[in-house]
């Protein structure tokens, strides 16, 4: 049995999902682009131009969950199969979009640089228990203007796995769309085999940006697979309650699965989010509070029982260093969303609320997500019964250490952690060099970079995803491109 | 891959019948009992306690191997030069009086008689006497002394100290271990070696035995 968690129940859930109908109805969401605005009223809603305003009904939203797909496949560069979106699955994926990199040698934060991105890639490439790259770092040695397709150009040249993402700037769209279509071949071969996910963000409250908005219809008309990121933070921009900022979670994410399916029925989403409480101490956002995980699980399960797979920004930290409160709040948003069955979790290596990323801790959060899928496969019996003779074979031997046994189910039963977990006894630990946590996971992140590769994806592509990013670099003011170095 | 060879890889994997197979047709082909065990059986156990260290293979694996080697050691043991004189130890173990705590002290057991050493235990509770007596009696290099609790901790002590008492420290060597146990604990009341682990106490035993019959 897979152990599952819920945080809602059918009567609660029925609620919260009419009264955010009735606010989609009533109090509609306010959309900037004016073509989406027309979009919309081409599909019967109610349209204040004035107030760009856009009230969606009922029967749009029944339409648009009549056409969402309820899973959605990922695949790498190469076309393997990475992420399988949907049912109870569960994929970490590092958090994304990182400002700062938590400096192994100084301890402290600073800005990333073109090297920080590649060592990333390059490490979450070496992951096993990392199902897909992010753009997790925002390089701070390029214009802002290109600094997403950057990411997006660096993470394709040094890692498979399938990327998370996402666009600044309307106009990016174009060059990122174009990066992926280099490593699939086609538009077609693209939309056949999506390569990324595109993190699109409403406003709260009830607000769509000209470039989110736009993102979601360009997104779904080349049949990217779109992450929806609401961000109700309860107590400041959304009501302090869980269940009133889950029912504007709610509202806010339909009506972005309304825009996009509206431009393209079928296309690809995620239920997604990252709201949060709002902390009226320090007035900051904390990821890591219990009531932001129980959000999160909760939503989930409205995604759920909406027919869409789910996406949250869980299982990172507010934390500013490797400490205790970053292993606490991470392994605990981990193991909520993975009982919870969130299927896309974005956290791994992310620390100081969504702004800095740390190899160091990815590769701790790594064994995490080891452990993760370990405990969602849950309890099974395995030539368990009858029992008698294995206890008759424990009274005869004394162990059962060699037992066949033993031999055939240890490591299924089992999960074996990396060198990074601590299961050692103290005098061996100390004869293993007494190293902190930190430390073994540095020493993991050396090994691990040291033995990586670039991407497997094949020359003539990456020549035309050059020629892609520095054709945007011109535009922005580059000569050239920063040295590709780690 | 020669014969000598192919008997350290099927030891490395554990396959406990093949390595005896092979160990006949390595005798039937004449070839020296005492490369068979150096260059095959020794080999093979070289590898995998590598591997065990760098966690590559586990506990099991280990034991598996040994088991494989202790099978082949059956048969090419009477035909080594001085008809077996190749054995590695008699090693006595046990928990010191008051402890009854007997998990680690079994583990160590099970590892010990793994790589061949032939194991006494005593069990749990035994008094220091006892674990002297046994030792003296049975021709045995090392006592191994285990305790969980730090109040039978002491008795470990007077072991040692009746060892000396008795003018056998030059035969017999003590080594201790358990969970409340250091090596600065170990020095402190005169014991030879400190096991942290089962296996850092089979290594251990194997080079007391080693300057015990010296």
């Amino acid at each position: 049995m897979r152990p599952t968690l819920r945080f809602l129940d059918d009567t609660l859930l029925d609620r919260i999902i009419a009264e955010a109908r009735e606010l989609l109805v009533r109090l509609g969401v306010e959309i900037h682009d004016e073509g989406i605005l027309d979009m919309l009223g081409e599909h019967g809603a109610a349209v204040d131009r004035a107030a760009k305003r856009a009230r969606i009904g009922g029967d749009m939203i029944d339409a648009a969950l009549a056409t969402v797909p309820s899973s959605f496949k990922v695949y790498d560069a190469t076309g393997a199969e990475s992420l399988d979106l949907g049912g109870m699955n569960v994929h970490f994926t590092p958090g994304s979009a990182a400002i700062r990199v938590l400096d192994y040698e100084s301890g402290e934060a600073r800005e990333p640089s073109t090297a920080d991105c590649i060592r990333h890639a390059r490490l979450v490439g070496k992951l096993d228990h990392i199902a897909s790259q992010s753009t997790a770092i925002v390089a701070a040695d390029v214009p802002e203007i290109v600094s997403d397709s950057y990411r997006l150009y660096l993470g394709l040249l040094h890692c498979d796995k399938p990327v998370v993402t996402g666009a600044f700037t309307v106009a990016a769209f174009d060059v990122m769309k174009k990066m992926l279509v280099a490593v699939r071949g086609s538009e077609e071969a693209l939309a056949e085999k999506p390569l990324s996910i595109f993190s699109c963000c409403p406003t709260s409250p009830l607000k769509w940006s000209d470039v989110t908005s736009r993102n979601v219809v360009d997104c779904a008309r080349a049949s990217i697979p779109v992450e929806f990121i609401a961000m109700p933070l309860a107590g400041f921009q959304a009501p302090v309650t869980l269940v009133g900022t889950l029912i504007q979670h709610t509202a806010e994410t339909l009506s972005g699965v309304v825009i996009g399916q509206a431009a393209n029925p079928g296309s690809p989403v995620l239920y997604g989010g990252s709201p949060a409480i709002f902390d009226v101490r320090y007035e900051t956002t904390p990821m890591g509070a219990v009531e932001t995980m129980m959000i999160d699980c909760a939503y989930n399960e409205i995604g759920k029982s909406l027919g869409m797979p789910t996406q949250a920004y869980i299982a990172l930290t507010d934390a500013k260093r490797i400490d205790a409160q970053a292993g606490q709040e991470s392994a605990m948003g981990a193991v909520l969303a993975s009982l919870a069955g969130i299927n896309n979790i974005s956290g791994p290596g992310m620390i100081d609320f969504e702004s800095c990323q740390s190899l160091e801790k990815l590769v701790l959060d790594n064994e995490t997500c080891g452990m993760m899928f370990r405990m969602i496969r849950g309890i099974e019996p395995r030539e368990d019964f009858p029992s008698l003779p294995r206890f008759e074979e424990l009274l005869a031997e004394g162990h059962l250490l060699i037992s066949p046994h033993t031999r055939r189910h240890l490591r299924e039963e089992h999960y074996f952690t990396g060198a990074v977990i601590d299961r050692a006894n103290r005098s061996r630990r100390l004869e293993e060099g007494g190293r902190t946590l930190t430390e073994r996971a540095h020493e993991q992140v050396e090994s691990l970079l040291a033995e990586s590769t670039p991407s497997s994806v094949r020359s003539s592509a990456r020549a035309e995803l050059k020629s892609i990013m520095t054709f945007a670099a011109s535009a922005a003011g580059m000569d050239r491109l920063p040295e590709e170095t780690m | 891959m020669n014969q000598l060879e192919r008997i350290a890889a099927a030891l490395e994997k554990g396959e406990v019948e093949t390595v005896i197979e092979l160990t006949n047709e390595a005798l039937g082909a004449g070839l020296d009992p005492g490369r068979i065990v150096d260059d095959g059986l020794i080999a093979g156990m070289t590898v995998v306690g590598g591997l065990f260290r760098k966690h590559e293979i586990f506990l099991p694996d280990v034991l598996m191997a040994a088991k494989a080697m202790n099978g082949a050691m059956e048969i090419v043991k009477p035909l080594l030069t001085g008809g077996g004189g190749r054995g590695l130890g008699r090693v006595v173990i046990g928990t010191i009086e008051g402890d009854l705590h007997d998990i680690g002290k079994n583990l160590v057991g099970v590892m010990l008689k793994g790589a061949g050493f032939d194991v006494i235990d005593l069990g749990s509770d035994v008094s220091p006497g006892r674990f002297v007596d046994t030792a003296v009696e049975s021709g045995a290099s090392v006592i191994g002394m285990s305790a969980l609790l730090t109040t039978t901790m002491a008795n470990m002590e007077k072991a040692v100290r009746l060892v000396k008492e008795r003018r056998l420290d030059e035969k017999i060597r003590v080594i201790v271990g358990g969970a409340p146990l250091s090596e600065e604990f170990a020095a402190r009341i005169g014991a030879d070696a400190y096991g942290f682990d089962a296996s850092s106490a089979v290594e251990r035993v194997a080079k007391l035995v080693g300057e015990a019959t010296r």
